[in-house]
């Protein structure tokens, strides 16, 4: 079966948008051709700079006919209603119309049969289409015919279609269309510098080759494979290892053709300046790799760069090119460090009763001051010491204010924790200014030295409570404070780190040190714990994990401590995995369900301790034993936080719960036994909620 | 490059050779080789002859070297190549030929910049501008690493669409000339190409004047005055936009023009008062937005001018 070939030939486009466009132009073409009824074998798109290109193979020559049944109007019919279906069949009269007889009456039947047609008419139709309507993060209009309403909007300049179509043993034929005044052929470029003239292209195979041959390397994964590997030897050749970077990687890839790397260095003295912020200056502005010391670890003064072309003197004026703009940047770099370390972190901080944080939660002055509160009274809850936890709370925002972290966002945190450093600070004062950021995602480190906990979790929860105070809270996809990962973190480091904490108390606390009045005041701690109760489920699911646990647990209500929670929702997870707990919550949810049925029934609930003396059978006292005695171990070993033992006691509900559905009628004749019967039913559930509240529980 | 050029003329030994190396080639290409307007704007775009003749169905090519003035970034002459004051070449073509890539690439063979030693990339960088109600798509371009110039094919300048679109071309002088001279330092170019006792500096003609007007911009520039000069410009802008409709119909416009001079005026006036640090961050966006709504009205008459395509 034929294949077709299409390229759509401009001037550069965007690094970033390349691959997506790849994919949404093979996604369009293919969709298309099924939607068409040409089912194909494969496709394949790929993108460079200057052009995005697509195989598909395997297209059958032409769509299967197509015979469809259309039913008409009575016969007898109006006259005006017989036209009607004449023209909507393209019958030519009611002759070559079928009569059909149903219970309604007689009815003409038109039988259209629509012939296939050659795929390549059907290709000439769909591909301008999808040119058209090529969905582009942001393209433009150009040149002469951009004066005039309804020229083509595209990345940048298109300038070259090629589109053939024909079976691999045959001269493929060229899908005929034109756009906006290009017209579709199999004419195509070499790379702009190294082999800038016109080449004819049959079909992909010989496409690729003799692009190849015009120094285009047309598939991104052969150019970052290319790069990758050549960046490492040149490093290893010279005794450095390659400093992997795979979004530089991909960056890079969409921006040349042609790969050729090549290896610069720069002075030895700029090596003094923190290797994150000389990474940051070579990467973010000039797209080159560092290269580092294996022995050491320690940053080489070298870098990798990638060109785009052979230079005929082998890349020296490249080389030197990079080097100079490498050097003035590093020298600014240096410049904006030194000048970074002369002055004192808590000198910066005045400067912070100038600038809003959010206009109804006040500045960043006032904002630290907070942290700070929080911090004092987490300190001792996590086992660190009050004053450094005040002390790091203090300093932790004020690199914002340097210049490093001006020029270099990225390197937040981490420019607070080195000039922290070096004015004498304490190490784990430092290090909370870096760490206090931490975890910033669920695969980020959670930190672990007490300072640094208790600055970390003031930061997100002022930052929590906050913005619920002023309700700003996240919807759907928007949560533009980031509060989902805030929320996650805290949970990350009371679980990870194993704390104890009310976060009630906390969050009612932070709420009274904000100047702002919340609308809801009484409400926001809850409201604030459900969110939480939600981010571990979210988390728990993306674990894997059961998430309806939670609800089982925060349904207890008076839950606010997470760790606990967290510890129980494993335990009753471990607890269902056994047929014990199997059983035991299938026959809560049996005796739940009895007793919605019945209270419904009778309007009433049936509360209350049900009456010894009318229990009649074996298995109802045998019942009411086991619950007594499970409802007193489990309680003990919830107070212990011993939830394991709490669900082994559990498990000892589950003969005498089975022999109790097996051999006792609960509606019973006698009304007072019915009704003893159904109190006992009720203690079932409340002795199981000991642990949770088993009717959260999905099956 | 011109081989037959003396020494002296040579763009890599030479700033004005350099810029007259830039002119010729543009003239060649059929531009109108235009002098800088007198004027100070904080850059070439702002020059009726890009701002303003982008507007309009009609045809225009020119070229011209515009003094670029940004009164925050002065340093007192002390950093090698941060000023307040340096220059741009601006090139505009309108419609936007189809092969502007190729003639941009070629200016740079004519100043000495040759593609077969030097890697030369066009990398994605949207431009924008709020004051002017302006914005395309383009690419900065790299010369081994380094950003030596903008292009831009403007989609909207003044809140108005492009038709057709322009393309814009901006090479930063300074830096160019210094790559191609191999000095670090902007005030060690060589301005006349000439040696001993005839080379004057870059330095020599400009390296006072950075260190007065960084002192004027940051420290005494009379802020009182600049706000009053702010609101006058404003008010005569507006006035002349007024006064401009012929026979009171919003139909043609006759004094487009200059009311885009007190445009230019009030940004200039913005951009002083930002160095002297009197402009906060909320009263910064509302000065911006009223010289864009300035360059709004400016646009907004101009295509009603002849010029500007008006039947």
């Amino acid at each position: 079966m034929p294949d077709l070939l299409l390229e759509l030939f401009s001037e550069e486009i965007p690094a970033r948008m390349q691959g997506k466009a790849a994919d949404d132009l093979r996604r369009m073409v293919t969709d298309k051709l099924v939607a068409e009824g040409l089912v194909y074998e494969g496709a394949k798109a790929f993108a460079t700079p200057r052009r995005l290109a697509l195989t598909v193979h395997g297209i059958p020559a032409r769509q299967p006919d197509l015979k469809t049944e259309r039913r008409g109007p009575k016969v007898g019919a109006p006259d005006a209603a017989v036209q009607g279906f004449l023209k909507a069949t393209g019958l030519k009269s009611l002759d070559e119309a079928k009569i059909q007889r149903d219970p309604k009456g007689d009815f003409y039947i038109g039988l259209i049969e629509k012939p296939g047609r050659d795929a390549i008419d059907v290709l000439a139709e769909i591909l301008p289409v999808i040119i058209r309507t090529f969905p582009w993060p942001k393209s433009m209009r150009w040149g002469a015919r951009s004066g005039k309403p309804g020229s083509l909007n595209w990345v940048r300049p298109l300038h070259a279609i090629t589109a053939t179509f024909g079976l691999e043993t045959e001269e493929p034929d060229v899908v005929k269309f034109e756009v906006d005044g290009i017209e579709a052929g199999q004419t195509t470029y070499g790379h702009r510098f190294l082999a800038p003239a016109p080449i004819s292209v049959r079909r992909f195979e010989d496409y690729e080759a003799k692009l190849l041959d015009a120094k285009v390397v047309l598939d991104p994964e052969r150019r970052k494979d290319a790069i990758l590997t050549d960046a490492k030897q040149l490093a290893f050749a010279q005794g450095f290892e390659l400093v992997e970077d795979q979004n530089l990687l991909d960056e890079v890839a969409g921006l040349v053709e042609w790969p050729v790397v090549l290896m610069g260095s720069f002075e030895e003295e700029f090596l003094a300046t923190p290797a994150e912020v000389i990474r940051a200056t070579i990467r973010n502005n000039q797209k080159c790799f560092v290269v580092r010391d294996p022995k050491t670890g320690k940053l080489a003064n070298k870098f990798i760069l990638v060109a785009n072309i052979e230079a005929t003197d082998g890349g020296k004026t490249i080389v030197a090119g990079n080097e100079r703009v490498i050097r003035a940047r590093l020298s600014d770099a240096k410049f904006f460090y030194e000048t970074d370390l002369k002055t004192k972190l808590e000198e910066r901080l005045p400067k912070f009763e100038q600038i809003v944080f959010h206009e109804k939660l006040g500045t960043q002055a006032e904002r630290i001051k907070r942290i700070e509160r929080l911090a004092a009274e987490i300190a001792p809850l996590v086992g660190a010491d009050v004053a450094k936890a005040v002390r790091a709370a203090h300093l932790a925002k004020a690199d914002l204010l340097t210049e490093v972290v001006g020029e270099f966002p990225e390197v937040q945190g981490l420019m607070g924790k080195y000039y922290a450093l070096a004015q004498g600070e304490e190490a784990s004062i430092a290090v909370a200014c870096e760490e206090h950021y931490k975890p910033q995602g669920p695969a980020d480190r959670v930190p672990t030295d007490p300072i640094s906990v208790a600055v970390a979790l003031a930061d997100k929860l002022d930052t929590l409570v906050g913005f619920w105070a002023i309700d700003e809270k996240p919807t759907g996809s928007k949560d533009p404070y980031a509060l989902r990962r805030a929320a996650l973190g805290v949970i990350r480091l009371i679980a990870e780190n194993d704390l104890r904490l009310s976060l009630l108390k906390i969050a009612t606390s932070a709420l009274a040190g904000l100047s702002v009045k919340a609308a809801e005041a009484q409400k926001l701690p809850s409201d604030l714990l459900a969110f939480f109760a939600d981010r571990l489920k979210v988390q728990l699911r993306e674990q894997g994990a059961r998430h309806d646990l939670v609800d089982a647990v925060f349904a207890l209500g008076g839950q606010d401590d997470l760790l606990m929670i967290v510890r129980r929702v494993e335990a009753l997870g471990k607890f269902l995995e056994t047929d014990d707990g199997k059983n035991l919550l299938a026959g809560t949810k049996r005796a739940s369900n009895i007793l919605s049925i019945e209270e419904k029934k009778d309007k009433r609930t049936f509360d209350g301790a049900p009456d010894a003396a009318l229990y009649s059978l074996v298995e109802e006292k045998a019942l009411a034993q086991a619950i007594g005695e499970v409802k007193a171990e489990a309680s003990a070993a919830v107070a212990r936080e011993d939830f394991a033992v709490a669900m082994s006691a559990m498990a000892e509900l589950r003969p005498p719960v089975d022999a109790f559905f097996d051999k006792v009628r609960v509606n019973d004749d006698d009304a007072r036994v019915r009704e003893n019967r159904l109190k006992l039913l009720n203690e079932i559930r409340s002795a199981t909620r000991a642990v949770a509240d088993f009717s959260k529980i999905q099956d | 490059m011109d081989a037959s050029l003396p020494a002296h003329m040579r763009p890599e030994r030479s700033f004005q050779g350099f810029i007259l190396a830039l002119q010729r080639f543009w003239a060649e290409q059929g531009c109108v080789i235009l002098q800088p307007y007198d004027m100070e704007m904080g850059a070439g775009t702002f020059h009726p002859a890009t701002t303003l003749r982008a507007l309009g169905p009609k045809p225009w090519n020119a070229a011209y070297v515009q003094p670029s003035r940004r009164p925050k970034d002065g340093r007192y002459g002390e950093n090698p190549n941060r000023m307040q004051h340096y220059y741009q070449f601006q090139v505009i073509m309108k419609p936007s030929p189809p092969n502007l890539q190729e003639l941009y690439l070629k200016s740079l063979a004519a100043i000495g910049i040759d593609s077969a030693v030097h890697d030369i990339r066009f990398v994605e960088d949207d431009w924008e501008s709020p004051t002017l109600g302006a914005w395309g798509l383009g690419w900065e371009c790299w010369c081994d690493g380094m950003e030596v110039s903008q292009f831009t094919y403007f989609q909207q300048v003044a809140g108005f669409e492009c038709a057709p679109v322009a393309g814009e071309l901006t090479y930063g002088l300074e830096r160019l000339a210094m790559y191609v001279q191999g000095v670090d330092r902007v005030y060690d170019l060589n301005f006349n190409g000439r040696d001993g006792d005839q080379k004057v500096t870059y330095g020599d003609v400009f390296l006072q004047a950075e260190q007065e007007y960084s002192r004027h911009n940051f420290e005494v520039a009379d802020t009182a005055m600049l706000f009053e000069q702010f609101k006058m410009a404003e008010a005569a802008c507006r006035k002349y936009l007024d006064a401009g409709w012929k026979d009171g119909k919003r139909e043609a416009h006759l004094m487009a023009l200059p009311a885009y001079d007190q445009c230019i005026k009030a940004s200039h006036v913005f951009n002083l008062l930002d160095a002297r640090g009197v402009i906060s961050v909320t009263e910064r966006q509302s000065y911006i937005l009223r010289v864009r709504e300035l360059a709004k009205a400016c646009g907004e008459a101009w295509i009603h001018t002849e010029a500007g395509g008006a039947a």
